[in-house]
């Protein structure tokens, strides 16, 4: 497959500051993809999230995005429609007092045409499933349905890539499954490419790949499995591992022999009643 | 130190409008001295509504709120006594950082109490130093630091009023699971050291299994499970009903005892079902 966002030696520091936020970071994100970013804070992930759709622009090295660099300023707005951003706070995101009102923002504002529009709106709200609430006031909601409009208001201007940045720090277990749920079928249905930017490590396990920040630095790019099974590496940056892992590496510390691979709770049962029989 | 009781407490948003809402119900609870509480509810539950009540920031619409056996709606001293007694750390603290310096910003509470130079000060090296807030950052603004640091500040401005209370919500909301087990651990501290009530809420299951000695389940306005981490754990498919989830240890364990592994007792650390297990293959080796 292609790479549909292609970063080259990316250098960034924040104006004012003395130090790297980004020191050199490569990556090719694959079209398609569902691709999770982990880092402690400060590991320079939201900042790098910033740099893909021209929030912020490299100090040194390069963005692409289909091929446009966030660099040209001609290319603002393509790149702005290829790439949409959800971030954790769904309260700042919403701007109408009705939620197709809010759906209706971007599209509006990138001139599409009114009968075009209303399709999206509508498309784009059965998609998060919150169609049934589309004359809903949006503060009235839930956390994770808000969270959801934000990414409907995202789907509607048809970006090929949605970053999320910590879309489910503020909200319940629900509100989070919510909207780890509708990210995974945006992927795997529709095509669109995901970066997800979390702490949580259990919203990891369905990527395809994880990408592990340290000090404005990629230190490990790998699949879930294998990222996951690296325990010690893991927790040495400050990160943990999903509960599954943890227990059957410390099983595994005494004596046991289980695949830290295993990382679904019903996998990783699996596994360990193997070893009891 | 303090004690809490709540009887018949409900709360109605907007009363007598087409917006009227009942946030809680007839809610009646009693947390004695120095009980670590969780509290834990979907968004919505009324249970933010709830721990507003318990330093009078809202007022009930029916139903008494006694703090110390004293009614803290009783007369203004009492509202402003326990405004003191009861310390009330809101959902992302850091944004409510606004002095010039860290030192300052921990100072705020106890010079509103009217406290003389020496005691403020004393005051806030003590929280600082239980926060893990280095004396070196007492002259840094605020906003400098980072967002782990940040809320430890925050913290540290709330139990310098050394509030016989201490209420979290979603302390560990939005860090780093370093900076999450910093902040419980401080948490902890804090209580061992002072042996103040504290109660937090939390989205996160596996971390008040971890800490509570008791957990209050809120669901549509009222208590649904009031019980130990172990009692209210044991109900996985009414807590998943109403929107939350077990520990993942807990989770855990429900699979194996489906694939027919004899897991015996009440499962919610990772501590327990690492134990449980390796009994197990200690007993299997036994037999073979």
């Amino acid at each position: 497959m292609s790479s549909i966002i292609s970063i080259k030696n990316l250098h960034y520091t924040y104006p004012g500051d003395e130090f790297e936020s980004l020191c050199g970071v490569d990556l090719e994100i694959e079209k398609g993809s569902f691709v999770a970013v982990l880092g402690h804070n400060g590991s320079g992930k939201s900042t790098l999230a910033k740099h893909l759709n021209a929030i912020l622009t490299p100090t040194e090295g390069e963005v692409l995005v289909n091929g446009m660099s966030t660099g040209d300023e001609d290319k603002l707005l393509d790149i702005r429609r290829t790439v949409g951003m959800v971030f954790q706070n769904p309260d700042n995101q919403i701007v109408a007092n009705v939620v197709e009102d809010d759906v209706a923002f971007a599209p509006e504002n990138l001139g599409v045409e009114p009968k075009e529009i209303r399709k999206r709106v509508d498309n784009a709200l059965k998609q998060v499933d919150m169609y049934e609430f589309r004359l809903h006031a949006p503060h009235l909601l839930s956390g994770g349905q808000k969270q959801r409009v934000a990414i409907a208001g995202v789907i509607a201007m048809e970006p090929e890539v949605i970053v999320l940045d910590e879309p489910t720090a503020m909200l319940d277990p629900k509100g989070r499954a919510e909207v780890i749920d509708t990210v995974t079928k945006l992927c795997r249905e529709k095509g669109i490419t995901v970066v997800l930017i979390t702490h949580h490590m259990s919203e990891c396990i369905g990527a395809d790949r994880v990408i592990v920040m340290s000090s404005g630095k990629v230190i490990a790019d790998d699949s879930p499995e294998n990222v996951f099974s690296q325990v010690e590496f893991m927790k040495s940056e400050g990160l943990t591992v999903p509960a599954t892992t943890e227990l059957m590496f410390e099983l595994n510390k005494n004596g046991w022999h289980l695949p830290l691979t295993a990382l679904g709770v019903n996998e990783c049962a699996k596994e360990i009643a193997k070893e009891l029989k | 130190m303090s004690e809490i009781k709540v009887s018949g407490l409900s709360h109605v948003y907007s009363a007598d409008t087409p917006f009227e809402k009942i946030a809680i119900k007839d809610v009646n609870v009693e947390i004695p001295h120095g009980q670590l509480v969780g509290l834990i509810g979907h968004t919505g539950s009324g249970k933010s509504t709830f721990i507003q009540h318990l330093n009078g920031l809202l007022v009930p619409t029916s139903g008494t709120v006694l703090v110390d056996s004293v009614n803290i709606n009783g007369d203004k001293t009492a509202t402003r006594d326990v405004r003191f007694k009861v310390g009330l750390v809101f959902q992302y603290p850091e944004y409510q950082l606004f002095e010039e310096t860290v030192y300052a910003d921990i100072a705020f509470g106890p010079k509103n109490m009217k406290l003389t130079e020496t005691e403020i000060d004393e005051r806030v090296r003590e929280a600082a130093a239980l926060v893990g807030v280095g004396e070196e950052l007492f002259e840094r603004s605020p906003l400098e630091l980072s967002g782990g640091q940040k809320r430890r500040v925050a913290i540290a401005g709330v139990i310098a009023m050394r509030p016989g209370v201490l209420i979290l919500d979603e302390p560990t909301a939005g860090l780093d699971p370093a900076g999450c087990k910093r902040i419980l651990e401080t948490i902890c501290d804090y209580r061992e050291k002072t042996g103040s009530t504290v109660v937090i809420v939390s989205h996160s299951m596996d971390d008040v299994a971890r800490i509570a000695d008791r957990l209050i389940v809120f669901n549509h306005g009222r208590i649904r499970f009031d019980g130990t981490p172990e009692e209210v754990f044991s109900n996985p498919k009414e807590l998943s009903d109403i929107g939350l989830s077990v520990p993942a240890p807990t989770q855990i364990a429900a699979a194996l005892r489906e694939l027919g592994v004899r897991i015996e007792g009440s499962i919610y650390t990772n501590e327990q079902l690492l134990a449980a297990l390796l009994k197990l293959k200690k007993e299997d080796e036994r037999n073979a």
